[in-house]
């Protein structure tokens, strides 16, 4: 491996045997079943309200499996991408709720 | 296996445990409200014990970066902040628009 991506690519000092990959794999696939029961309140659910409570509860759900995701690929500075998420989420959400109360999002 | 491991995987364990409930409480609970309720903190506390199990397995695996553990750290705390409180910007918004509270012996909605 070349300089450059040495930088990026934080190596693990111990042995293969000793990590939890397969643990990481199944954590994973429950938080993506999670995700799908979430899906179906987000598919059927009445009303607008419970559409965008389940697509908040799903974009927190995927932020956790980004940094499991940056684990099993033994890329720990993966943690950026699950951090703008987090961020992204909360200010869409907060928006959304903004316009569903009042019917318009900017006025003055 | 380590010591270390055994811990990381009762701390992914017990947050994945929690997530389930909360999806579970999504799902089955019969109003807006109540499913919030049900999820909203359920979903937290989840996180936040799945990435402090993270944590530990990152200073025991990776030793000498600590950056990225920092990072986690913020991660959880801008959790812990900001998923209740969009969680109570969405129920208050569904309040204000006039969405009845469940009654008992109503129907689910």
């Amino acid at each position: 491996m070349e300089a450059t991506g040495e930088r990026f690519h934080l190596k693990p000092s111990r042995k293969r045997e000793e990590k939890m990959i397969s643990i990481f794999l199944v954590i994973a696939l429950l938080n993506v079943v999670t995700i799908l029961l979430c899906l179906y309140r987000a598919v059927v659910g009445p009303g607008v309200f419970n559409r965008v409570a389940a697509v908040n509860v799903i974009g927190t759900k995927t932020v956790v499996l980004l940094v499991i995701m940056g684990y099993i690929f033994e890329r720990p500075l993966f943690v950026d991408i699950p951090l703008l998420y987090a961020m992204l989420n909360f200010i869409g959400t907060l928006v959304f709720a903004k316009y569903l109360e009042r019917g318009e999002l900017c006025s003055w | 296996m380590l010591l270390v491991n055994v811990i990381v995987t009762i701390f992914l364990a017990i947050g994945m445990f929690f997530m389930f409930i909360g999806a579970i409480g999504l799902l089955r609970f019969p109003d807006f409200y109540t499913r919030l309720h049900a999820t909203g903190k359920c979903d937290t506390l989840g996180e936040g014990l799945i990435i402090v199990g993270l944590i530990i397995y990152h200073l025991f695996h990776y030793p000498g970066t600590s950056l990225a553990t920092v990072k986690l750290l913020f991660l959880i705390i801008f959790i812990f902040i900001a998923n209740p409180t969009a969680i109570h910007a969405i129920v208050k918004a569904a309040y204000r628009r006039g969405l009845k509270p469940w009654r008992w012996g109503e129907g689910r909605r």
